[in-house]
């Protein structure tokens, strides 16, 4: 459904080019949703606006729909939902006037166009406002109209660039479950940037990691966190050489990573932490080592940058 | 055929707004009206001919307004740009000139409202009617006012967000314009450089046009030149506001 190859992007500024995004290629199929995960400036943004034809790549290939972006833009644009990251509806202008003319801009004749507002002004909760001017929705009705005015024409492919940024938590959950449930109704390809680890923990089957302009990681959000990052088994034991000993036996379990000793306790990371952890206590009770607590850490998608890259993507998000 | 459907969604979603833009439009009369009351008489003084100085200040008035009204309207396009409404109409499959050349037709209806405000207020202060002339007259205006609103939004899309340019560039251009047109005062009572320099701008021709459309006179050189310069403009204005906008990448 979306495919990209080799997507370079290079803006010119006064401190001299920057390369917003190197080299980025990219495969995802029909009905599959997705997420593009990086801190701001990592080049998510570039990419989504050079898929959806709003920007010429500087080289490289894209084909979204089985259309090629550069070849026939326009065509792209009839089978895509856009929703940028600013607000798309006017100011000046009434949710349902805004509907009706994103219709006409869709080649949409009249009555259809009717009909598909007013299924939208009922499936997205706008029902009511109707008549309201864009300056006086709050933020959660405005980014559902947002997401209205992107279905429309009941697009095959829907991008949302940065969907939920600004909105307070109650307002993205709701934003979330209108999303959620259209797909589950018509089986679109969804494909979303996000700054948010959780949202894209949570609704994402697919998580690509962006760095720099750079593709870093790209899988299910599960295998993304057991593979690169693991989770960490805390245990602490009743003696400093009980833990030393406990240390060494933790090197040995079944896919243990890095062990670490801190005073009586011993974390290791391993694959599967659940499945080991009554292993390992097994172990030590054998060896007479006194069990004190015991804890799992399940890994967040934050683990898995920072074993990328280095740094947080919480510290990266807020810089 | 699916250009003009596109001229026309973009020309009709800038008309609903329009109707609250009714206050403004009222307001952007109060200075024209500040000038009748209060400058025209002055120009009795110093022989302005004619049957009344009225029919020579209102059409150099209407044609001030038409300028700084339309010269400004990139305003409305800036706000739109950085908001993401702009960005949202690049990603359907609508026409990218289509979509500047609709907004820029919609420019035609507040200035020709203004203009026929203007004239119908003058009436009782002795404006003498010439309703053909007049008429054609007002259609080169909202011409004119068409190509300069074309140029503005091309201005603030190659401005994109740097709203402080769009405001240097496009005052800078329209005063010097307006002074050197003539609008307020006769350009034959200037100094020789300054009477020269009037010749370069195009603005001289259209004021020269329309006083002439004000007094009767239609088959004149002044306004067969003013009419010139009203498609020349409007041309380039469309033919420059559409490269921009289809290059655009915000």
């Amino acid at each position: 459904m979306i495919h990209a190859r080799d997507l370079v992007r290079t803006f010119k500024t006064k401190a001299g080019p920057v390369e917003a995004v190197r080299g980025l290629s990219l495969d995802v199929a029909e009905g599959e949703l997705v997420a593009f995960l990086g801190p701001n400036g990592a080049g998510k943004s570039t990419s989504v606006r050079m898929l959806t034809t709003l920007l010429p790549p500087t080289s490289g290939s894209a084909n979204v729909g089985g259309i090629d972006v550069i070849v026939d833009p326009a065509a792209v644009r009839r089978q895509i939902g856009y929703v940028g990251q600013g607000s798309g509806a006017g100011q000046y202008y009434k949710v349902r006037d805004e509907l009706l003319t994103q219709g006409r801009a869709q080649r949409m004749d009249a009555a259809t166009a009717r009909r598909r507002a007013g299924e939208l002004i009922e499936m997205l909760e706008l029902k009511g406002l109707e008549e309201r001017i864009g300056s006086t929705l709050s933020g959660g009705q405005k980014r559902r109209l947002d997401v209205a005015l992107g279905l429309m024409h009941e697009p095959r492919i829907l991008f949302l660039d940065e969907p939920s940024t600004g909105l307070d938590p109650h307002s993205r959950a709701n934003l979330w479950e209108h999303i959620l449930k259209l797909r589950k109704q018509t089986g679109m390809t969804i494909f979303l940037t996000t700054h948010y680890l959780d949202e894209a923990d949570t609704m994402a089957e697919r998580v690509m990691i962006m760095d720099n302009g750079r593709l870093i990681a790209d899988d299910t959000p599960e295998r993304l966190k057991a593979d690169l990052a693991g989770d960490r088994i805390m245990v602490r034991l009743t003696s400093t050489a009980e833990a030393q000993q406990a240390a060494g036996m933790a090197a040995n379990l079944p896919g243990a990573r890095e062990t670490e000793v801190s005073g009586h306790a011993v974390t290791v990371t391993v694959g599967e932490g659940e499945a080991i952890l009554p292993e390992f206590i097994r172990r030590l009770h054998e060896v007479g080592a006194q069990v004190a607590t015991a804890s799992v850490k399940r890994p967040t998608l934050d683990d898995v940058f920072l074993g990328l890259t280095g740094r947080s993507l919480r510290e990266t998000a807020v810089a | 055929m699916t250009f003009v459907a596109d001229v026309w969604t973009s020309f009709a979603r800038e008309m609903k707004p329009l109707v609250s833009g009714w206050v403004w439009l009222a307001f952007g009369l109060v200075q024209p009206l500040l000038y009748i009351g209060l400058f025209v008489p002055l120009l009795g003084g110093i022989g302005i001919d004619g049957p009344s100085p009225l029919q020579w200040f209102i059409p150099g008035m209407i044609v001030m307004l038409t300028l700084f009204g339309t010269a400004m309207v990139g305003w409305s396009l800036t706000e739109e740009l950085l908001s993401g409404v702009l960005e949202r109409f690049l990603a359907t499959p609508m026409s990218r000139p289509a979509l500047l050349i609709g907004r820029a037709l919609k420019e035609l209806f507040p200035l020709v409202f203004q203009a026929v405000v203007m004239i119908i207020i003058a009436i009782p202060f002795g404006l003498q009617l010439f309703p053909l002339e007049m008429l054609y007259g007002l259609v080169l205006l909202g011409l004119f006012g068409v190509g300069v609103a074309a140029l503005s939004y091309a201005l603030a899309v190659a401005a994109k967000d740097d709203t402080s340019m769009f405001y240097m560039v496009s005052q800078s251009v329209a005063l010097p314009l307006m002074l050197l047109g003539g609008v307020l005062l006769p350009m034959e009572m200037a100094p020789g450089w300054l009477y020269t320099a009037s010749r370069f701008n195009p603005l001289t021709y259209v004021v020269e046009a329309e006083r002439a459309l004000f007094v009767g006179e239609f088959f004149t050189p002044a306004a067969l030149n003013g009419t010139l310069v009203v498609v020349a403009v409007l041309i380039v204005g469309l033919a420059v506001g559409s490269r921009v906008i289809k290059r655009a990448s915000l």
